[in-house]
């Protein structure tokens, strides 16, 4: 029997107060304990209902639109894994065009796209490069699982140095990726666009102000979550929150803005958490030996003093 | 009001869009198509034209630009040609699936490799089966007519698939012709305002794009194509309501001299204007010959094309493709469409014109003796071609 | 079927009941639970819900078990319970 539910509109968290409505409807089919699920609601209820988003193929895509069934509460469009950069400057272009010859009225409707790290970094960077490029007046968010999950673990060039993924197996004489994971937010950034920032669903409210912000803002705005995958990091669907907490604690994937090239650290834990921790909670770096662990925290420390060089050389 | 003009086909399609108050353009420039998103876009600067020209990094861009655009409901329009019109082919698909009226006029222009930039039918031939509405056009006249066209047909509520015209790369793209530009009122009344009746909005928000799985692709894939079927209708309708409006008669197969024609030639695109002259110049000398175009590719005008051919003996087709390993593409689909036909005439296909190859009238003729060649006595070529050494 | 496979209602995946998926169960003591509402933001499935009580509880309905609000909880006062026989 269903309990009576409540009339009330928004959940206070202190200064904050977040939206009851669920723009994503339960019901969808992402895994149990899925980061990516977690990450888009908060996502959307950051976002509100003037918004059209645009989905590229992956997890999200799939769980949520089996037909006849759909989760979304708002205007959503899909077409391939490859265009979605392409398809959200197509309904900017349209929609901006349409206001200014009066065929539509002006609702400040904004137009977000979303995609995989396949999505965002390989076969759908090309599209998302020329969309940054031409300025179009967007909110691109990544929803970073580290590989190719949806159709089962493959790897992506956001998978990092050391993780088993199906293509980029763990075996004899593999250590599984053996590429650096491509940094992204310093990609995007390069296209000089406003604002770009990291962002984790295990620090909800940073996640939600960020996305407010990036969607506030005129441009291109590029927010990169990274969502922990049960399935494919094999962990426990429980851990899914620790989890990503650790990966900050680690400074493995910092919570960083930069707004118009200059940059904001959100945290800078005085003394950062090993690596071990983090790496030591997932299957799919099961394999990795002491060496191996001492290789990535060499990496970790690295990319991190370089991170903050950019902070203190370039501060918002 | 109309005036008579000497315009480029390529600026004959700018003008059309223009005319049409297309909303967005978004095109990749590749020749031999660059005159029409450069005048475009030169129309735009000037203020000519009201519309978003996005000018993307890809035609697969452009063309998914395209379907955005569309889904907002704005009218919309691109150009590419070759291996272009290949880039976006995973697009294309998509386009005619999810029924987005896109505009595209393609300059025809022949695939890689060896590359080349000059024109032929293969792009055409690659994109048959993607389930776009497709014609050709012969000359600037009908560039331009077949533009303004598309918009009416692809955005009618009852349609709702993308549209391609096809004109000749180089041979028609950029020819100068003289042809008659309507006045805008005319272009008014016969072209509606887009109203896309799924539009994303906040107000009414719509899943475009969902997952098909296997129990339920199929009905899908059936309803698109009934769908396309059922917009011969209105295709045709559309077709004399131009005429009423304009006064130009356009038809899905179009006949040259066909009455009482024992041997027909079959051509489409730009060839068809030379082969009218080697025609007319064979009945001269008392030949029962006559001439066929196809301007309707897709959907496939069989009812038309059946009934036009009925009554030859020899049907000889001018294909400007090869389907590797299957001979002319054209050739084979016309012989597939009589199959079942208690009267049809012997079929005998050519293939020419590929890459650029100029095909003088000379060569029509030759298709004529050689085709009544072929039917008599057979052939012991792999293929039967025109003008390849 | 919509013309493009266009679905028109929106959110009518809210018909399907992912509850069954589910081999654990989230039980929520209310002595111990301080009304943070951690575990509601951070349901994936939206299937913790705000009640009149000023509680929020599991709806079993779409909750797949997968414990992220037991672990989440501050106060320990959501333990995941075997589903037993269904």
């Amino acid at each position: 029997m269903k309990r009576q539910e409540t009339e009330v509109k928004a959940v206070k968290f202190g200064d904050s107060h977040v939206t009851t409505k669920e723009f994503l409807a339960p019901g969808h089919n992402f895994c149990t304990g899925c980061g990516e699920s977690l990450a888009i609601r908060m996502a959307l209820k950051a976002l509100g209902e003037n918004v059209i988003l645009a989905n590229a193929t992956g997890c999200a895509e799939v769980c949520t639109t089996p037909l006849p069934y759909t989760s979304w509460r708002i205007p959503w469009i899909h077409t391939l894994f490859e265009n979605v950069g392409a398809v959200i400057s197509g309904v900017e272009a349209g929609l901006k065009i349409s206001v200014q010859k009066g065929r539509l009225e002006d609702r400040g409707i904004k137009c977000v796209a979303m995609g995989g790290d396949g999505a965002t970094s390989d076969i759908g960077l090309q599209a998302l490069s020329g969309a940054f490029e031409r300025g179009h007046d967007f909110l691109y968010i990544c929803l970073d699982n580290e590989a190719y999950m949806n159709t089962g673990i493959q790897r992506s060039s956001a998978t990092p140095y050391g993780a088993a993924t199906t293509t980029a197996p763990a075996g004899k004489l593999s250590i599984g990726q053996i590429t650096r994971k491509k940094n992204m937010p310093a990609i995007a950034a390069a296209h000089d666009i406003p604002y770009v920032a990291t962002a984790s669903p295990s620090y909800r409210f940073d996640l939600m102000k960020k996305i407010r912000k990036g969607a506030e803002i005129k441009g291109p705005a590029y927010v990169h979550i990274l969502v922990p995958c049960p399935t494919g990091w094999r962990h426990g669907g429980d851990v899914t929150i620790e989890i990503g907490q650790l990966a900050v604690q680690t400074g493995i994937f910092p919570l960083y803005e930069i707004e118009h090239g200059r940059y904001r650290l959100n945290a800078d834990p005085p003394k950062r958490k090993p690596v071990r921790e983090y790496l030591k909670l997932q299957g799919r770096y099961r394999h990795l030996t002491d060496e191996n662990i001492e290789t990535v925290q060499a990496m970790v420390d690295a990319d991190y003093a370089r991170l903050k060089e950019k902070v203190e050389a370039f501060p918002a | 009001m109309s005036r008579r003009v000497a315009l480029e086909a390529s600026h004959a399609v700018a003008e059309a869009a223009r005319m049409a108050d297309v909303d967005v353009i978004s095109a990749y420039p590749i020749t031999p198509q660059t005159h029409i998103p450069e005048r475009l876009a030169e129309m735009v600067a000037d203020g000519e034209l009201n519309a978003a020209y996005v000018p993307v990094e890809s035609e697969h861009s452009a063309m998914s630009a395209c379907l955005g655009a569309s889904a907002i409901g704005a009218r919309t329009f691109t150009a590419t040609a070759g291996p272009g019109l290949e880039y976006m082919h995973n697009v294309l698909y998509v386009a005619s699936a999810m029924r987005f009226p896109v505009i595209m006029a393609v300059a025809n222009r022949a695939l890689s490799a060896p590359i080349s930039i000059w024109g032929d039918h293969s792009d055409v031939m690659a994109v048959r089966d993607t389930g776009w509405i497709q014609v050709f056009c012969q000359n600037s006249q009908e560039a331009f007519d077949m533009t303004i066209w598309a918009f009416r047909v692809g955005e009618d509520r009852s349609v709702l698939f993308p549209v391609m015209v096809h004109l000749d790369g180089f041979t028609l793209s950029h020819v100068v012709e003289p042809m008659f530009l309507p006045g805008q009122a005319d272009v008014d009344r016969f072209l509606p305002r887009f109203q896309y009746p799924y539009s994303l909005d906040p107000d009414r928000p719509m899943t475009h794009g969902a997952l098909g799985p296997p129990d339920i692709y199929s009905e899908a894939k059936l309803a698109q194509e009934m769908a396309l079927q059922e917009s011969r209708s209105v295709i045709l309708a559309a077709w004399d309501e131009f005429a009423s409006i304009f006064g130009r008669n356009y038809r899905p197969v179009e006949e040259y001299r066909t009455e009482g024609a024992e041997t027909l030639l079959l051509t489409m695109g730009s060839y068809t204007e030379t082969a009218k002259i080697v025609i007319d110049e064979r009945r001269d000398k008392g030949e029962a010959v006559g001439l066929i175009s196809l301007r309707l590719w897709r959907p496939f005008p069989f009812e038309e094309f059946r009934q036009t051919v009925s009554g030859a003996r020899l049907l000889i087709v001018f294909d400007r493709c090869i389907s590797f390993g299957m001979g002319g593409p054209v050739f084979s689909e016309v012989r597939s469409a009589l199959y079942d036909q208690d009267k049809r005439p012997k079929v005998v296909g050519f293939v020419g014109g590929l890459g650029g190859r100029d095909v003088p009238e000379k060569e029509f003729g030759y298709m004529i003796d050689r085709g009544r060649e072929v039917a008599e006595k057979g052939s012991d070529r792999m293929i039967e071609t025109v003008g390849i050494r | 079927m919509h013309v493009g496979s266009i679905i028109t209602d929106a959110g009518n995946a809210s018909f399907r009941k992912t509850g069954d998926w589910r081999t654990e169960k989230p039980v929520l003591d209310k002595e111990m639970c301080v009304r943070c509402a951690l575990c509601w933001i951070d349901c994936p499935d939206a299937a913790i819900k705000p009640g009149d009580d000023g509680y929020y509880e599991a709806d079993l309905y779409y909750c797949k078990g997968c414990g992220i609000c037991a672990k989440i909880c501050p106060v320990g006062a959501i333990v995941m319970e075997d589903e037993g026989e269904q």
